[in-house]
């Protein structure tokens, strides 16, 4: 169970009690203060610390008997306040937005700051646990990731192009998806399949209508990939068009985490990991055992050798498109889950992921954007244990460049494809 | 319907400093792009280095005006080598690659709350243009006639940006048929002969990279002058705008960067005084006045792709002067 404390901003408190002095105010000299009130269930909390820091400056002091304390600040501008529970009462934590918050100054020139309290074991987690944790996390991200960069590469096998639009048919399953389970209100197993379905006619329609035509013309790759970038645009902003800037949930996303040890996977994640593994599975079947898997390598092998065979060249480009488009949307659909929450930019965010694995596994090799997209997903989450989580995407980009300079074919990639 | 606004705000935009700001990039990227065949996607990179490279530099450090370009200019510099160096022996599509990647871990890095107290995170900075204001040889008052009236600073402003897109239109120019390149229009068209020649290709196109990178970040600069640094200024949709600029108005040419620039934004202005006010008047009730703003998006997106399919050597181009050889 987990009560929620009512704390009071202290400019209220401050009338109620004629503004009273705080047991060890700190900063009085200056103009602006960082206040607040730490209760628990109603109970005034003694002596626990708080310190701010921000701008160079630095304070820390310590509730008084009525829970109160207040931190004086030379500027307004904004600063990292923070509870130490190690001073808390025995089985009290901070339950929500963690136990360190960020303050920054209104119109006014006093500003409170509140935590929230709640029962609860705190738990200091061992690095080598959150290290196992995040290490999972980072395989959920990685075989989502690989689902879009599969067909990434097999596009750029099979027709040589780099396919920039492929953010935006990650996009689309998700924002279908959205559609048919919230606006239609079905039930989500089959809004996520219809929005598949819809995702592989969106490749099938993409194909028909722009690059089937382009190829007959004969337009150079190079091209090719700019106008992938123009229809990235386009649609893109066709999306915040229709949908708005704003970011909604699919159902069922934040449902709360069961805990293995020390690993917490909600059952969306666990979900999320099965369908990726099973697809991915079956994906390898298509690839290794079937006439049109064995097929699709031989074109993106040898376009003109496969053709000379009797390979039916433009057919297997078109299942490609659509199987590409297919399995694009349903990494949108587990990426939303994984964000978490659905925005009509998601795909963009995630394309220079999909691009870094597939050119780290080998551009135009299936299997390679797998390992690629493992790789990626496993150091994007594990990079955090080092690094600032708004840089995370950073580390990822920056492997990208380093494996250019020492191994540019990639893993699994051959030296010629690069020269 | 109030025409005269409509067009008395697109004309505004023919020589504002934003669109000398974009034709510069542009022509940054003509380099590349059209004559050396190198595909830059990191435009917006070099730009914000050069936005950030100025306004860091007199902000933290206090630098004067002439210091601060230079730290940018060092900074793009330094950035075209990092790039080069991995990049420039592969296949054109890496570069692409490895370059948006660089412009988004630079946006990151300065977007990111680590360094706030010199990037000022997402907030970005400002607070900048005193020093260049302070150069300012106009007495008060206000220059120019009608659409083009502006006070001292802004007039100063617009002088400096285009002297400077002239300049560097006209060193393009005499550049592009000096030996050097011919060499540079060589690697376009076959990379392998001018090898054959003893040419050291790489060295050549790395010259090419810091040359145009460094034209964009000047244009950083005066992108910057006029407004706040705010790192969302620098998303790859800002390098996919100046390639529209760029295709618009022919890839391997001087002129077409610059006349591009200025077609587009005139369009650009045009296109959204004209769908803002039909909004309000009633004309297109199926659309709120936000989704008039994204419409001009989406146009660009597919313009871009008509561009290339129908057009590919832009207005000015040379049809045999293709910069998609390959």
């Amino acid at each position: 169970m987990i009560l929620f404390v009512t704390l009071l901003a202290a400019l209220t408190m401050a009338t109620f009690s004629g503004g009273s002095a705080h047991a060890d105010e700190v900063g009085t000299e200056f103009d602006f203060t960082i206040s607040g009130n730490v209760q628990f269930n109603g109970e005034a909390q003694d002596g626990v610390a708080i310190s701010v820091s921000g701008n160079g400056y630095e304070a820390d002091t310590v509730t008084d008997a009525d829970g109160r304390w207040a931190i004086g600040v030379p500027e307004k501008s904004t600063y990292e306040v923070t509870l130490d529970e190690d001073t808390l009462p025995k089985g009290v934590v901070v339950t929500k937005g963690g136990n360190v918050l960020e303050a920054d100054f209104g119109l006014t020139d006093r500003r409170s700051v509140n935590f929230f309290l709640g029962e609860g074991v705190r738990n200091t987690v061992s690095f080598f646990d959150q290290f196992v944790n995040r290490f999972v996390n980072g395989l959920n991200f990685g075989l989502l990731l690989a689902l879009a960069a599969i067909g990434v590469s097999l596009i750029f096998g099979t027709t040589g192009l780099s396919n920039f639009a492929h953010a935006e048919m990650i996009t689309f399953g998700a924002l279908m998806t959205l559609v048919f389970s919230v606006s239609f209100g079905l039930p989500i197993w089959l809004a996520i399949l219809i929005a598949i379905v819809l995702s592989g006619c969106l490749g099938y329609g993409l194909d028909a209508v722009i690059w089937k035509p382009l190829r007959r013309k004969g337009v150079a790759v190079i091209p090719l990939m700019i106008v992938s970038i123009g229809l990235s645009l386009a649609l893109r902003y066709l999306y915040q068009y229709f949908f708005g800037g704003s970011t909604s949930q699919l159902p069922g996303a934040g449902m709360t985490d069961l805990k293995f040890g020390p690993i917490s996977l909600s059952p969306i994640d666990m979900a999320s990991m099965g369908i990726s593994i099973v697809v991915l599975l079956g994906v390898a079947y298509f690839l290794l055992r079937t006439r049109i898997g064995k097929a699709t390598r031989a074109v993106s092998d040898n376009p003109s050798l496969a053709s000379a065979s009797g390979i039916d060249v433009d057919g297997v480009i078109r299942i490609v498109w659509v199987v590409g488009a297919a399995l694009a949307g349903l990494s949108g659909v587990l990426w939303a889950y994984f964000r978490p929450g659905v925005s009509w930019d998601m795909g963009f965010q995630m394309l220079l992921l999909v691009f870094a694995a597939v050119t780290l596994g080998g551009l135009g090799t299936a299997f390679g954007a797998l390992i690629g997209s493992i790789v990626v997903g496993l150091f994007v989450e594990l990079s955090t244990l080092w690094i600032p989580s708004d840089m995370k995407y950073v580390g990822a980009l920056v492997v990208l460049i380093l494996v250019l300079l020492f191994r540019p074919q990639g893993i699994l990639g051959r030296k010629e494809r690069i020269g | 319907m109030d025409w005269g606004a409509i067009f008395g705000n697109a004309a505004v935009e023919l020589i504002s400093p934003t669109t000398a700001a974009y034709a510069l990039a542009a022509l940054g990227l003509a380099v590349h792009f059209g004559y050396t065949g190198l595909l830059n996607f990191g435009q917006a990179g070099f730009m914000a280095l050069g936005a950030y490279g100025y306004a860091i530099s007199i902000l933290t450090f206090g630098f004067p005006v002439w210091g601060a370009f230079l730290v940018g200019v060092g900074a793009s510099v330094i950035f075209a080598l990092i790039l080069g160096i991995p990049t420039l022996r592969l296949r054109a599509d890496y570069l692409a690659i490895v370059t948006i990647a660089a412009a988004e871990i630079v946006r990151l890095l300065f977007t990111t709350n680590t360094f706030a107290s010199v990037t000022g995170s997402a907030n970005g900075l400002s607070g900048y243009k005193n020093e260049f204001a302070a150069l300012n040889p106009l007495a008060e008052g206000s220059y120019g006639f009608g659409p083009f009236e502006n006070n001292a600073y802004d007039t100063w402003l617009r002088i400096v940006a285009w002297s400077i897109v002239i300049l560097a239109a006209l060193f393009v120019w005499q550049i592009m048929r000096s030996p050097w390149g011919r060499v540079i229009k060589g690697i376009r068209e076959d990379e392998d002969a001018v090898r054959a020649l003893g040419k050291n290709v790489y060295a050549y196109k790395m010259q090419s990279l810091i040359f145009g990178g460094v034209l964009g970040t000047i244009a950083g600069m005066i992108f910057a002058l006029p407004r706040a640094v705010v790192p969302s200024n620098y998303q790859t949709t800002l390098t996919f705008f100046i390639y529209a600029i760029l295709l618009l108005g022919g890839a391997a040419t001087v002129l077409g960067p610059i006349i591009g620039s200025m077609i587009f934004w005139v369009l650009l202005s045009f296109f959204s005084g004209f769908i803002a006010r039909a909004v309000e008047a009633g004309w297109l009730p199926f659309m709120t006045s936000i989704q008039g703003g994204q419409l001009r998006f989406i146009l660009v997106g597919v313009a871009i792709m008509l561009i290339v399919i129908f057009r590919p050597q832009g207005i000015f181009g040379n049809k045999k002067e293709l910069a998609f050889v390959r």
